[in-house]
């Protein structure tokens, strides 16, 4: 009898290690190994062709180097930028959503937020590009609607790799708020409104704390994603676009520096690992919790 | 454990450098491997013709990768060498590579007809691509770097001139290191003697960080591929750029007020060459198109599809007449005055990459 | 004092002729009423009567599409919610799970700007008033549906309203904890002394708790008065068979005799019933006899006191022990109409067997006739 029930959980356990194994694996072989891989490139230094000794060399260059220094927390700020700006913008599109569209038309707006992924993201990019640069379809017609004298470069700005991102990263703030704001009962909202609240004060007090889960959720995705984003900065940016990824990406590749690189890379992780731990104390929430609502 | 990176990175590489830069991708499987010929180049630089006259010849299938300098010495170092059987670099990218990375095989020189090359161009890629006694690379195309300009809405005669306040907005250049030479060169610099002198080198490099820095209000932005540059001055947006020759001389038969010129400093020569990977499976077959490609018929080929001459001997007399007069206007003093780069030694690209860094991220 | 007096003399709620239609249903059909200050007003109807409807146009969330609504002698029309000196217990609480006891009942006095230390005060007297002493630093989750219910009210009756509304808030409690919750209600009702409007389709719980009721059906008042009223003299057939047990019958007057009428069930039986309304002989009616108006005996000579009643013969078809309120169902011998008979608490009857002959009767002075309403579903 009790054997009958060990071997029962052991079949169980089989079964769940058997349906994981695909996710475990794929997980080892493609996260964990190249992370390790990178970790022993990171702390060692080229002496001479072909021989290397560990060093912390590559993290007193970046430290050293006040460039990039200036790139990562340019990154860091510009992002967090994006993400604040994408919650503004995403929040009442989710609101309308979960709480005023009626049926079809919540299902449209949904489809509208997702629209922009159905083609690529070098094909939309370049679109914004296309749009933006100073010959183009907008600074044509602020000419001609009288706004400028002459047609203005809107392209390599700040703000042009800020539209760009949040374009880019709406989605995933509306879908986690949607899901948040959908769970909201909706006479705690008329309770707040029958004790007196005004519209600030329900946003404040009730669906805020309420949603806070989701909030904290699409900022933590949309930030990482941001933080992680090369082509948008990189394109839209262009001269000025100093974003960290790049930073990355050159070191790899122009100039095979892959220690360096690979020391960027660990910085980077650390700073969305840091970023996303100061959120989560900042709005008060637990990373399960959080996980939960994604 | 590296070869799981080296995979991940080729894999990251190819996403990130987008699809658009492959036609042809790594062979079919099953593929004999002596009947196709994978080759990692430049645009522009294998015509569709060739590769079918070729097939035609010997049976051999030639599957072209398109790339740059630094995608093919990354590609080729995240596999050791693998994955194609002849590679284009530039002569004088060679050696550092070859000492830091070994992916690349010595020429042997029994199976190549020298008797069709340049000996001018020969003499360049032994110089600087012989390592440990053996030579690494034969030269393919040549060509320059100078000065593209719109003559009817500017007239500049040397890279300096790309700083002009007149100019502020309607210039460009690559944030690459042609550029630092150039600038290099335009402040009565020669920064190939210095080559050997890191220490100088880097305060050299210094100087011509500031003198950038200092131009680049003036760029309108830094090209990363010639299509966004030819696209900048088609729309009229940029007045003056450096470029490469051949794309100036295409966008001149567009718009004869496109001119290409010699700056007074000198234009870069550049030379690309043949080189087979380390790990290549099909070496017969890249002597085959390494012999092929300087038969004179072929090589007036391809010089009309690159726009640039190549090492062929006797290809001249079949060159485009056009191409011929184009070169000569743009160079009335021949092949006088321009600039052949030597082999990097280590260590130089390290210092250059940090003063890139910097005028990007100058404001 | 006389402005006080008058202020007395005004109802605290008054409604005219309110309206309101969803697409072409009108939901609310012209009601109109008044609540006096200080009383228990219960609008009582089944689910889609338009009571919900009705109720959230007087808190503010729905606007009227025609007539007034007062509060306290002000009309309300143009008033936010936030604004009206009204204050709303959900059906299911909607207490702030963000929030502890404390900050619940505290929320209203924050919106209105209320000093930090007064509003803690405020807060806990309330608590304490409604025997919450000490539980303000609790999650409203660790609280019992009883307990729940009690700060759901203070958190509204700390902002001192001139009216309570209550949105069937004792729909999801279990039978036990609702029947002590009625009384718990009433007692704070009368100790707060606020106007409470009430509603339910819970008939037990109007009668029990109003000092009047509104009978609420197809969205207008059949009904307005105190639940005696109702029960005893309901003056439509829907109050009579909404408000409390009931036999119905239908079928045709027979004959009128001055106030009382005799019907001819359309199972064929004959009974006699009070004339409520006109009721011509041949018109078709409905008539009610409620269970304890009616009397049972084992013979028919045991209701032979009961003079002047006719004596009706039945078999028992079931019994229904319910203690205090124990019933029997009776099949009247030859119409086999099935009868519902209180028993007396003495326990008298309780050994009755199933299928057992019985007599019973009932006095028509206690049963009602209405003229059958034009027939709708």
């Amino acid at each position: 009898m009790l054997e009958a029930t060990a071997t029962a959980a052991w079949h169980r356990r089989l079964m769940l290690g058997l349906l994981l194994a695909p996710a475990l694996l794929w997980l080892f072989a493609l996260i964990v190994l190249p992370h390790l891989d990178l970790a022993l490139l990171s702390f060692r230094e080229p002496v001479a062709p072909r021989k290397y000794v560990p060093s912390l060399a590559q993290y007193r260059t970046f430290f050293a180097e006040p460039l990039y220094w200036h790139v990562f927390m340019r990154t860091a700020i510009l992002s967090a930028l994006a993400t604040a700006l994408t919650l503004l913008i995403a929040f009442p599109v989710a609101w309308t959503i979960a709480k005023l569209a009626r049926g079809r038309m919540g299902a449209l707006l949904f489809v509208v937020c997702l629209i922009p992924f159905w083609v690529s993201e070098t094909v939309r990019t370049l679109g914004w590009m296309i749009l933006l640069r100073e010959s183009g379809v907008l600074p044509a017609l602020l000419v001609r609607l009288g706004l400028t004298n002459g047609p203005v470069e809107l392209l390599y700005h700040d703000a042009t790799i800020l539209v760009g991102l949040v374009y880019t990263s709406l989605l995933f703030m509306v879908v986690p708020l949607v899901g948040s704001l959908e769970s909201l009962d909706n006479s705690l909202i008329e309770a707040a409104y029958d004790l007196g609240s005004g519209g600030f004060a329900i946003l404040r007090k009730i669906v805020i704390p309420h949603a806070a889960p989701g909030i904290t959720a699409g900022c933590i995705v949309v930030f990482m994603l941001t933080l992680g984003n090369y082509l948008t900065p990189t394109l839209l940016g262009g001269k000025n676009s100093l974003w960290f990824t790049e930073q990355i990406y050159t070191q790899f590749i122009t100039r095979f520096n892959w220690e360096q690189g690979a020391a960027f890379g660990f910085l980077l992780l650390a700073l969305s690992t840091a970023m996303v731990w100061f959120g989560l104390k900042l709005s008060g929430q637990r990373f399960s919790d959080v996980m939960r609502r994604t | 454990m590296k070869l799981v990176l080296s995979v991940l990175l080729s894999a990251g590489m190819l996403l990130a450098t987008g699809c658009s830069s492959h036609h042809g991708d790594q062979g079919a499987p099953g593929t004999d491997e002596s009947k196709t010929l994978r080759i990692i180049t430049w645009s522009d630089y294998i015509p569709q013709e060739i590769v079918d006259q070729f097939r035609q010849e010997t049976g051999i299938q030639v599957e072209v990768s398109l790339s740059n300098n630094e995608e093919i010495i990354s590609k080729l170092r995240a596999t050791g060498g693998a994955g194609f059987d002849l590679a284009q670099p530039s002569q004088d990218r060679i050696i550092s590579a070859q000492r830091e990375f070994r992916i690349y095989r010595p020429i042997d020189l029994t199976k190549v007809k020298l008797d069709e090359f340049r000996a001018d161009l020969l003499e360049i890629v032994k110089k600087n691509a012989t390592y440990e006694g053996q030579l690494y690379a034969l030269p393919y195309v040549w060509g320059t770097e100078g000065l593209l300009v719109n003559s009817k809405r500017a007239s500049i005669s040397d890279y300096l001139d790309l700083c002009r306040p007149d100019l502020k907005g309607k210039t460009s250049v690559r944030l690459r290191r042609p550029t630092l030479m150039a600038f290099a060169l335009a402040i009565g610099k020669d920064p190939f003697a210095l080559y050997g002198d890191p220490r100088a080198y880097s305060a050299l490099m210094d100087e011509v960080g500031r003198t950038l820095i200092a131009c680049k209000p003036n760029f309108r932005f830094f090209y990363d591929n010639k299509d966004q540059l030819i696209n900048g001055v088609r729309s009229g947006e940029i007045v003056a750029s450096m470029m490469w020759d051949s794309v100036s001389w295409k966008l001149n038969r567009e718009n004869p007020d496109l001119k290409y010129i010699n700056p007074k400093s000198g234009a870069i020569a550049w030379l690309d060459t043949m080189a087979l990977p380390a790990r290549g499976r099909n070496e017969a077959g890249a002597y085959k198109w390494i012999n092929f490609t300087m038969r004179p018929d072929v090589a007036a080929k391809i010089a009309r599809s690159i726009g640039n001459f190549t090492a062929s001997k006797d290809a001249d007399a079949l060159m485009d007449p056009e191409l011929k007069a184009q070169f000569a206007a743009s160079f009335p003093d021949g092949m006088k005055n321009l600039k052949w780069y030597p082999a990097i030694p280590p260590g130089l690209e390290e210092i250059e990459g940090r003063v890139l860094d910097r005028i990007k991220a100058a404001n | 004092m006389a402005a006080n007096s008058t202020a007395a003399a005004r109802p605290d709620l008054e409604a005219h002729a309110v309206i309101k239609r969803f697409g072409h249903q009108v939901a609310v059909d012209a009601v109109s009423f008044s609540v006096a200050r200080g009383s228990f007003f219960s609008i009582l109807g089944p689910s889609g009567c338009g009571k919900t409807t009705l109720l959230r146009m007087i808190a503010g969330f729905i606007a009227p599409d025609g007539g007034d609504i007062r509060i306290g002698g002000r009309s309300m029309a143009g008033v936010a919610p936030n604004r009206r000196p009204v204050n709303m217990v959900f059906q299911h609480l909607a207490l702030f799970p963000m929030m502890n006891v404390a900050e619940n009942v505290a929320f209203g006095l924050a919106r209105r700007a209320v000093p930090r230390a007064e509003r803690t005060r405020k807060a806990e007297a309330m608590l304490e008033r409604v025997g919450l002493a000490g539980a303000g630093l609790k999650r409203v989750d660790e609280l019992s549906g009883g307990q729940r219910q009690r700060v759901a009210i203070a958190r509204s009756l700390v902002l001192e309203p001139t009216l309570l509304l209550l949105d069937e808030p004792l729909g999801a409690l279990d039978l036990k904890l609702r029947e002590h919750m009625k009384i718990e209600l009433k007692q704070l009702q009368s100790a707060f002394g606020t106007t409470f409007v009430y509603i339910t389709h819970d008939q037990s719980e109007a009668l029990v708790l109003s000092d009047h009721v509104g009978v609420m059906n197809r969205g207008h008042f059949e009904q307005l008065g105190t639940p005696q009223e109702l029960y005893y003299a309901p003056a439509t057939p829907f109050v009579a068979a909404f408000v409390g047990a009931n036999n119905r019958m239908t079928g045709k007057a027979s004959a009128v005799h001055g106030e009382l009428v005799d019907v001819t069930t359309d199972a064929g039986w004959r009974i006699r019933a009070r004339r409520i309304g006109t009721i011509g002989v041949g018109a078709a009616v409905e008539a009610f006899v409620r269970p304890e108006a009616a009397t049972i005996g084992r013979t028919s000579a045991e209701l032979a006191p009961l003079a002047g009643q006719v004596v009706h013969a039945g078999d028992v078809e079931s019994l229904l022990f319910d203690g205090a309120n124990s019933a029997v169902l009776v099949r009247e011998a030859a119409s086999r109409f099935e009868f519902r008979i209180a028993l007396p608490q003495t326990g008298r009857y309780a050994d009755l067997k199933v299928g057992e002959r019985i007599a019973f009767s009932f006095d028509p002075e206690r049963a009602a006739c209405f003229a059958a309403p034009p027939a709708h579903a």
